[in-house]
């Protein structure tokens, strides 16, 4: 945890300055006629963000806060093997999305968890991945009209298009 | 009087099919969202709000309200039964309900939990229905610099009374507030703050996409980490003649619901309290106040009065500054705001006034959902019991496809899909290190509000901030505010004291 502490501190500082530097792009201070100029409000709020992160390196430096205090692990391995194994399924989804699109990427994610990460039955998994499939065509696709991303499934799509749409 | 009439007409239209369905419907769902551990009312709103699109404004937000409603009933359904609050909110529940069904009196728990939630919703809503004409009325004379203390009043609680560590707190604002700021400057409409000149960061960021990112798929992660093994639900024995018969329980704690009813609504009014504290603080002020103090934690029935009244309480308590300031009291109302600017309604004190049939309809429907909640929680309690069995293997995977859908649909652009994406991870990270999101979310929403305030209050004025110290009304709040950033300060201070005086 405390090493954990003082990398996330001094990553979110260099954001903070990171930030500081773009909202430069524009103008931060007063500009005549206008008022202040467009970069002085996230500029001077990302500021008060560096010195905040400063006050939490200083109480990191000083053992004042809780995380800087502990001794336990950021995260042990069952907590490193569910983020990889949930995370990781998540980020697959949504790179998927771009290849199969949504229809594709969605019960490839729901077999994927619910049958090999959480072992239920083929019924529980198969009916779950194609209720929640075709649930959302109806309510985004056709009753939204709002088009979720089909990818190189798009043309299996068109005679489903020609009836509901 | 008139203001029987404008509930009146509310009633109208809340009770119109679709809107009623909305409501029965929404508070259902969030008695579900409630009761199952990890997901509270701020996660249901924040990834259904996108499903919302299919029905007009008013059903939507009344649909939204009444899901709030619910998950504050459902919280303690698994506080009581498995030992684990639901929702945040319901901790406090967990402290004498889990004693309760541990010793077999599950129904007790149970009863006197969604009785006690209905008197606190019932007794917050009449004062909702007092006060917020009032208080609308009063900010209609509110000018940019007010609006903007104001503003700095709902941030300055957070750092002032959330009690969370206060660098972290005012990191998470700041952040926030600068992640609003990206896209066209709405002043010179010039773009700013776009990074690595990605395009998809030219429409600003969603506060949808921050929202998602941090209650849907990071408080999965999180819920993942923490719920490793199984759960032991306790059995519960259901008839009527014991359902009436505890009924009479609840006269005999009549102390520990009315106090809870008026703590929770005046501390969830209060952006960075809300329903979490206010339920401590009532379970701790009933106990203080008890005759017989020993029992709470043992599977006292007040101790689960006092804290689900308040909770109740506290959720319409936050809506008040939402619906008449423009300012939400809880993350929850922060999303409802957000979708409030997404449908085209302008939030702030005019609302009661260009949106009439809008804001009585909500409120009304606010009195419907929580009697829909109260019936349709005492009735199907054996049905929410059976789904609290759900394995989280396939609640988990659900919420992550909900979260990504929900988060292509408002803006259609992958680019905010990925955006959610890291926003859920660091907000898993961060709230490991103890950081508090609560405010970014916050701050997201109430950036694009507060920025051309800020600027248009010191144009003019002339760059010159005493604007919001010299102003008869803003000049109260900006110093209110200052004092609670300033209040751990002082706190600091006096423990030095103390401490140098012990030494010596």
């Amino acid at each position: 945890m405390r090493r954990a502490e003082l990398v996330t501190a001094l990553l979110m500082a260099a954001l903070s300055i990171y930030l500081m530097v773009k909202s430069a792009e524009l103008p931060i201070g007063w500009v005549p006629d206008e008022g202040p100029g467009g970069g002085s409000f996230p500029f001077w709020l990302s500021a008060a963000m560096l010195l905040s992160c400063l006050w939490i390196l200083y109480n990191w430096y000083r053992r004042t806060s809780p995380p800087s205090q502990s001794d336990e692990p950021f995260m042990d391995s069952y907590a490193a093997r569910s983020f990889a194994l949930a995370g990781g399924g998540v980020t697959a989804m949504i790179a998927l999305v771009h290849v199969v699109g949504m229809y594709g990427a969605v019960p490839l994610f729901l077999i994927f968890y619910i049958r090999f990460l959480g072992r239920h039955s083929w019924t529980t998994t198969v009916s779950i991945a194609v209720g929640a499939t075709v649930g959302a065509f109806f309510f985004f696709d056709v009753a939204l009209r709002i088009v979720l991303p089909k990818g190189y499934l798009e043309p299996l799509f068109i005679p489903l298009y020609s009836i509901f749409l | 009087m008139e203001i029987l009439g404008l509930l009146g007409n509310g009633f109208l239209v809340a009770f119109e099919p679709l809107n009623l369905g909305l409501i029965i419907f929404g508070v259902t769902v969030g008695l579900f969202i409630g009761a199952m551990p990890g997901l509270g009312s701020v996660n249901g709103v924040a990834i259904l709000l996108p499903m919302t699109f299919l029905v007009p404004p008013a059903s939507a937000m009344i649909f939204l309200a009444a899901i709030y409603y619910g998950a504050m009933y459902g919280g303690a359904i698994s506080s009581i039964m498995l030992g684990i609050p639901g929702a945040s909110t319901a901790v406090a529940t967990t402290f004498d309900g889990r004693p309760l069904a541990l010793q077999g009196k599950a129904d007790t728990a149970l009863v006197v939990a969604a009785t006690a939630s209905f008197i606190g919703g019932t007794v917050s809503i009449l004062l909702f229905t007092g006060f917020a004409p009032a208080l609308a009325h009063i900010a209609l004379d509110f000018g940019d610099p007010e609006i903007f203390a104001l503003m700095l009043l709902a941030f300055a609680t957070f750092v002032g009374l959330s009690g969370d560590d206060i660098p972290k707190t005012i990191f998470s604002i700041c952040i926030g507030l600068v992640f609003s700021a990206v896209g066209l400057d709405i002043m010179s409409g010039e773009p700013r703050l776009v990074f690595m000149n990605i395009t998809g960061f030219m429409h600003g960021i969603n506060f949808l996409v921050l929202a998602i990112g941090v209650y849907g798929i990071g408080e999965m992660l999180w819920t993942i980490e923490v719920t490793r093994g199984e759960t032991q639900m306790s059995k519960a024995t259901i008839s009527l003649r014991r359902i009436v018969g505890h009924f009479g329980e609840m006269m005999r704690i009549w102390k520990s619901w009315t106090l809870g009813s008026f703590l929770g609504f005046f501390v969830g009014i209060l952006p960075a309290a809300g329903a979490t504290p206010g339920s401590l603080m009532a379970y701790g002020v009933a106990k203080m106040t008890a005759k017989n103090p020993r029992d709470f934690g043992k599977g006292e029935p007040a101790g689960v009065a006092a804290p689900e009244a308040a909770n109740n309480a506290a959720s319409t308590g936050s809506m008040l500054p939402m619906l008449t300031l423009g300012i939400p009291g809880s993350p929850t109302t922060a999303i409802l705001l957000g979708g409030m600017v997404i449908w085209g309604l302008v939030p702030g004190p005019r609302l009661f006034i260009d949106e009439t049939v809008f804001v009585w309809s909500l409120i009304a429907s606010l009195y419907a959902a929580n009697l829909f909640a109260f019936l349709i929680n005492v009735a199907f309690v054996p049905v929410f019991l059976w789904m609290l069995k759900m394995p989280f293997t396939i609640l988990a995977p659900t919420i992550f496809v909900l979260s990504l859908i929900g988060g292509y649909a408002p803006t259609q652009d992958m680019h905010d899909v990925w955006l959610m994406l890291i926003f859920g991870v660091g907000a898993y990270m961060l709230r490991k290190l103890d950081y508090p999101l609560a405010p970014a979310v916050l701050a997201i929403v109430l950036g694009p509000i507060a920025e051309p305030k800020m600027r248009q209050s010191l144009l003019i004025s002339g760059g010159d901030f005493s604007v919001f110290f010299t102003r008869p009304i803003a000049g109260p709040i900006t110093i209110i505010a200052i004092i609670l950033i300033l209040l751990p300060v002082f706190q600091l201070i006096r423990r030095k004291i103390k401490e140098s005086r012990q030494a010596g």
